[in-house]
């Protein structure tokens, strides 16, 4: 068993990656949902590169990406520099900085299978619900999203487990605070590099088994709305 | 009361460019082969297309220049070829989503359309669980429920078998008689146009070919679009007489009096008849030796080439009704048939069409 100081160590990166999942998630849903409801409706030339941006992160490297978001968010960057003058001052190494990363990096991973969903119902029941005076809001809510549901929901779920899993953007990006940029992928780094693989062990098992539940809740409740 | 329709509207390789002046009430068909550009008109009615033109229904303004009223503002009902319910609702949620937004409330009350339509038992159910039958009489009634002024169906029989589309048909039917919104239907079966439409437009390549009330326009013979073997007249008749041993009906029509098989129609009750070029034959004398019930003096107004060059289409005229009759090219000589020459015309088949 590790020791009290660094159980409590493991505990806090547990709640911090939560507390980082469910908030990239949320945002996730919140600004993914119209960029895919655009991307799956559009004729725009503009589909085939605002696609290509929103997949970058599937074939980057995490650390490019990284790279990256840490010069535009750092004091010469254009986010940085917003943001200091909003007064919010420099995102990279708070926890913040890391939900902006996560968004970015989990982002195809939510718009995705969302954009699938709405590109499935496609336009007939929307001109239905049209010719029953529904407007185009009143459409969007009360036929797109429910019929939409199963694309949310593996959204959803593979939006937070993706975010979860992040390690690479992390490091470039939050570095190595303990409850405010260390989650559980760095703890596991930690544990390993001070070769205290018991403690490394109780993390990188509890995400094996966490992954695969979240794998397997995805694949039966993906399955039965299939039927 | 009238529907004014002019729409101008280019696709590569389609164009649509029509002007109609419709009746404000009863059933107008858009009749012709698939690509002639009727299902895209009625789209630009219910502006599902944006067209240039003008639309004005019983006087309101839906389309004009610098005018377009969005779809959900048009007081429409569309029943669409594939029934569209929402999968994720059940039948009486279906019902209920034009309803609620509907800005008039129904004037024939919502428990008569869902009575009209059979549906006091499908309530619960979800879409995937009815019929394709079923499926198509919830979206009319959907439709119906929205409180419209004009019903706009697409072909709402076109992806139904045979038995399904009997067991509609009947449907339709009383909603014809008993609506009183216009009603646009576009169909390309001359079977379904001859039983339920009052005035017929005939499309052909984007442009509308001939309209008119719907027995002058079928006993036509000048019209480019070729019906074939659906070559016919459709007229109105009443039942006179119920023949209980032989289980025949006599009807009498602006031109004489037949006898039909008897399918249950009370005496005194008003039938459509249809009498199909193909079934008739012409003869310059009367036989009373030959099978053939119905006989009847008739004018030849008219002959017209018919696809085939062995064939041909005469027009005549019995009393106050038209009748067509496909004959070959070589009889019509040997009869010596032309315009305004006295003939018996011999009718193999009648049916009564509703």
């Amino acid at each position: 068993m590790p020791s009290l100081p660094n159980l409590t160590a493991d505990l806090g990166a547990v709640w911090l990656t939560f507390r980082l999942a469910t908030v990239t998630t949320a945002l996730l849903l919140l600004i993914g949902t119209p960029i895919a409801w655009w991307l799956a409706r559009t004729r725009s030339w503009w589909k085939g590169p605002v696609g290509a941006v929103v997949a970058l992160p599937i074939v980057l490297p995490p650390t490019v990406i990284g790279f990256y978001l840490l010069l535009l968010m750092g004091p010469d960057g254009a986010v940085g520099r917003f943001t200091v003058w909003a007064g919010i001052g420099l995102l990279p190494f708070t926890f913040w900085g890391l939900v902006v990363a996560s968004v970015f990096y989990s982002m195809p991973f939510v718009v995705q299978p969302i954009q699938n969903a709405f590109e499935a119902i496609g336009e007939r029941p929307l001109e239905a619900a049209a010719t029953l005076r529904a407007a185009p809001l009143d459409a969007f809510f009360s036929v797109a999203l429910p019929l939409a549901k199963p694309g949310f929901l593996t959204a959803t779920i593979l939006g937070f487990a993706h975010t979860v899993g992040e390690f690479g953007v992390v490091l470039m990006i939050g570095g190595n605070i303990p409850d405010q940029t260390r989650v559980v992928s760095v703890q596991i780094y930690d544990h390993v590099e001070a070769l205290e693989y018991a403690q490394a062990h109780w993390l990188a098992g509890g995400m094996v088994a966490f992954s695969f539940l979240v794998l397997l809740a995805l694949y039966t409740l993906t399955g039965r709305k299939a039927r | 009361m009238s529907i004014a329709a002019q729409f101008k509207l280019a696709w590569p390789g389609f164009s649509l460019d029509v002007d109609l002046d419709l009746p404000g009430r009863g059933v107008t068909a858009l009749f012709g082969q698939s690509g002639c550009g009727k299902t895209t008109l009625l789209r630009c009615i219910a502006g599902l297309e944006r067209g240039a033109g003008r639309l004005a229904i019983n006087g309101e303004t839906w389309q004009d220049a610098g005018v377009f009223l969005p779809t959900h503002r048009r007081p429409l009902g569309y029943v669409f070829q594939d029934a569209r319910l929402f999968a994720h609702l059940d039948v009486g949620r279906n019902l209920d989503y034009g309803r609620r937004r509907a800005a008039s409330v129904n004037s024939r009350g919502d428990a008569a359309i869902i009575e009209l339509l059979g549906l006091g038992l499908l309530l619960e159910r979800l879409p995937e669980r009815l019929s394709g039958g079923e499926q198509q009489r919830v979206a009319i009634a959907r439709a119906l429920l929205s409180a419209p002024r004009l019903l706009l169906l697409d072909e709402p029989l076109a992806a139904l078998d045979h038995a399904r589309k009997q067991e509609i048909l009947p449907y339709l039917e009383r909603l014809r008689d008993e609506l009183d919104i216009p009603v646009i239907y576009v169909s390309h079966a001359a079977d379904e146009v001859a039983r339920l439409a009052d005035h017929l437009v005939v499309m052909e390549g984007g442009r509308v070919a001939a309209q008119g009330p719907l027995a002058e326009t079928l006993a036509r013979i000048d019209l480019p679009i070729r019906l074939g073997e659906d070559a016919g007249a459709v007229f109105a008749a009443t039942v006179v007489e119920r023949d209980a041993e032989w289980h025949l009906a006599r009807v009498e029509f602006d031109g004489g009096e037949l006898w039909v098989r008897d399918s249950g129609v009370a005496v005194g009750r008003q039938v459509r008849v249809r009498i199909l070029a193909r079934d008739v034959s012409l003869a310059n004398s009367r036989h009373d030796d030959v099978s053939i019930m119905n006989l009847l003096p008739a004018t030849v107004l008219a002959h017209a080439a018919e696809d085939h060059p062995s064939a041909i289409l005469v027009q005549l005229r019995v009393g106050g009704t038209k009748l067509l009759a496909r004959l070959t090219r070589r009889s019509a000589q040997r009869l010596d048939l032309a315009p305004g020459r006295e003939v018996w015309v011999q009718i193999k088949a009648v049916a009564l069409i509703g």
